[in-house]
């Protein structure tokens, strides 16, 4: 595979590949030396039409981490935004010599695109695209709950068996999108809460379980509980009455929390809106992993670029 | 292809033991010397030698192991290679004799990469290279300090380590 744009491409042989280099590449952090040389001489080029902090700076320590130099692009203040197409742009970064592209757009399906297409000749990696995926969150996710079961002994363990309930916006998330398909890739069993109208039309075709309520999801024994953000322009749609009728019937809060058992990781994609679909008691309690998310997001970015980028061809095999 | 055993599992285990014996002649003793293997025969040879240390020496000699993948020169021109776990032991390497330990020396190009990786880990005081075979074509200026068998050998020639741990029996055979 010579770019990551869908866990659901991934085979599980692939997807384990990618968590147990992440484990090497994770071992790098706790170094003297927190750099390693692979990437030296490449380009990565981060390609975002969309804001974001969190994503594009994990990116880039990761390309930094491995001695790739960073070129960041936002829509911003660039031609985009006087109307250069994603094709123009794609073949001036080709011209620039970049050897690889992190590229995140609000429209689904341009990483797919912008792959597909010859106008420029170097792997691409989704960092969320619309709706559609965010693959290297999952991946991390999926990192991060291994870690936390299996501790020095993850490497080469799937997460079979393992119970995920994701609750929240799962019609507009493009990390839930991407949990899911790498989730049950790896074995774990998946359930998804939310309201009806915050689920997708297809979700009866997916390999999932679903709720309508949290308080049912929660009597299932889960391992981790994975809260999205509820996006602020979703309350003007009226998907849910109110934003405080959403935190009380899928709030995490404080009692609720009490409910699950003392090593049930609690997860979230960030930024948090903590007292909408999270309480601060929830956020910052000892089953949470927020912050390992954050740390682990660098180590799988760094395994993803490496396996892309350093071979002479395949990529992820 | 006609298939030559050069050393058999007892020759292995009397390399070992004599470059056991040159180690500690050579350090004076056991003291402050740690074993990193190279992945991912060298890790097995250097959990045999620091065996056989600890046995003449009568106290545990640190083992680990160092992966090198990430700093190998000839990245770009393979498939990708899939890296192996680093463990450095309990007390690092720094002011520490360490003696990288690997089944086969030839180009010298793994050495070079575990010389980079070696130094971003921490600052030995000496370092040192043990080898099971060394075949020779070296295309940078290292040497092994300690060699279990000199094979003077074609580029044309394969040679083969095969060990227990990984293969399910001890030989060093030479094809061509």
């Amino acid at each position: 595979m010579r770019h990551l744009l869908s866990t659901a491409d991934l085979t599980r042989e692939q997807a384990v590949r990618i968590l147990d280099v992440a484990e090497d590449m994770a071992d790098v952090a706790t170094r003297e030396v927190k750099k390693l040389p692979t990437l030296r001489g490449r380009t990565v080029v981060n390609l975002f039409f969309e804001d974001s902090t969190r994503t594009r700076i994990s990116f880039e320590a990761a390309a930094k981490r491995l001695s790739a130099d960073v070129i960041n692009f936002s829509a911003k203040g660039s031609s985009v935004s006087k109307g250069e197409s994603l094709k123009d742009t794609a073949q001036t970064l080709a011209a620039i010599g970049a050897d690889g592209v992190v590229i995140r757009h609000s429209a689904s399906g341009a990483p797919a695109v912008l792959a597909a297409n010859a106008w420029i000749d170097a792997p691409v990696v989704n960092a969320g695209d619309g709706t559609h995926e965010h693959p290297t969150q999952a991946l991390l996710d999926a990192f991060t709950i291994r870690r936390r079961l299996h501790g020095a002994g993850a490497r080469g363990r799937s997460l079979d068996g393992v119970r995920v309930v994701i609750v929240g916006d799962i019609l507009h998330s493009r990390v839930a999108r991407s949990n899911v398909w790498l989730l049950a890739t790896l074995g774990a069993e998946v359930r998804l809460v939310a309201p009806a109208t915050l689920l997708p039309l297809g979700v009866r075709d997916w390999p999932v379980e679903v709720d309508l309520h949290l308080d049912d999801a929660l009597t299932t024994n889960p391992d981790v509980v994975m809260m999205l953000r509820i996006q602020g322009e979703r309350m003007r749609d009226a998907f849910f009455p109110s934003a405080r009728e959403y935190a009380r019937e899928y709030g995490l809060d404080e009692e609720r929390l009490g409910r699950l058992r003392a090593d049930t990781m609690v997860m979230h994609p960030g930024p948090m809106n903590r007292g909408l679909e999270i309480s601060a008691a929830a956020a910052d309690s000892a089953r949470s992993v927020v912050l390992d998310q954050v740390a682990n997001g660098v180590s799988i970015r760094m395994a993803v670029l490496y396996l892309l980028l350093s071979g002479a061809e395949e990529g992820i095999a | 292809m006609t298939a030559r055993t050069v050393l058999q599992n007892a020759d292995i285990t009397r390399a070992l033991t004599r470059i056991a014996h040159e180690i500690l002649e050579a350090n004076r003793g056991a003291s402050d010397l740690v074993l990193l293997g190279i992945p991912t025969r060298g890790v097995h040879l250097a959990r045999r030698l620091g065996a056989v240390l600890a046995r003449l020496d009568d106290a545990p000699v640190p083992v680990g192991a160092l992966d090198v993948t990430m700093y190998r020169d000839d990245l770009s021109r393979n498939p990708t290679r899939a890296p192996h776990p680093t463990e450095i032991p309990d007390g690092g390497i720094d002011g520490r004799t360490v003696v990288l330990v690997d089944d086969v020396l030839y180009s010298g190009r793994t050495i070079r990469a575990a010389l980079d990786a070696l130094s971003d880990l921490g600052r030995p005081r000496v370092v040192r290279l043990a080898v099971l075979v060394d075949r020779g074509h070296r295309e940078l200026p290292i040497r092994a300090d300690f060699v279990g068998k000199n094979l003077p050998s074609a580029s044309s020639e394969r040679i083969f380590v095969r060990l227990d741990e990984t293969d399910g029996s001890d030989e060093v055979t030479i094809e061509s």
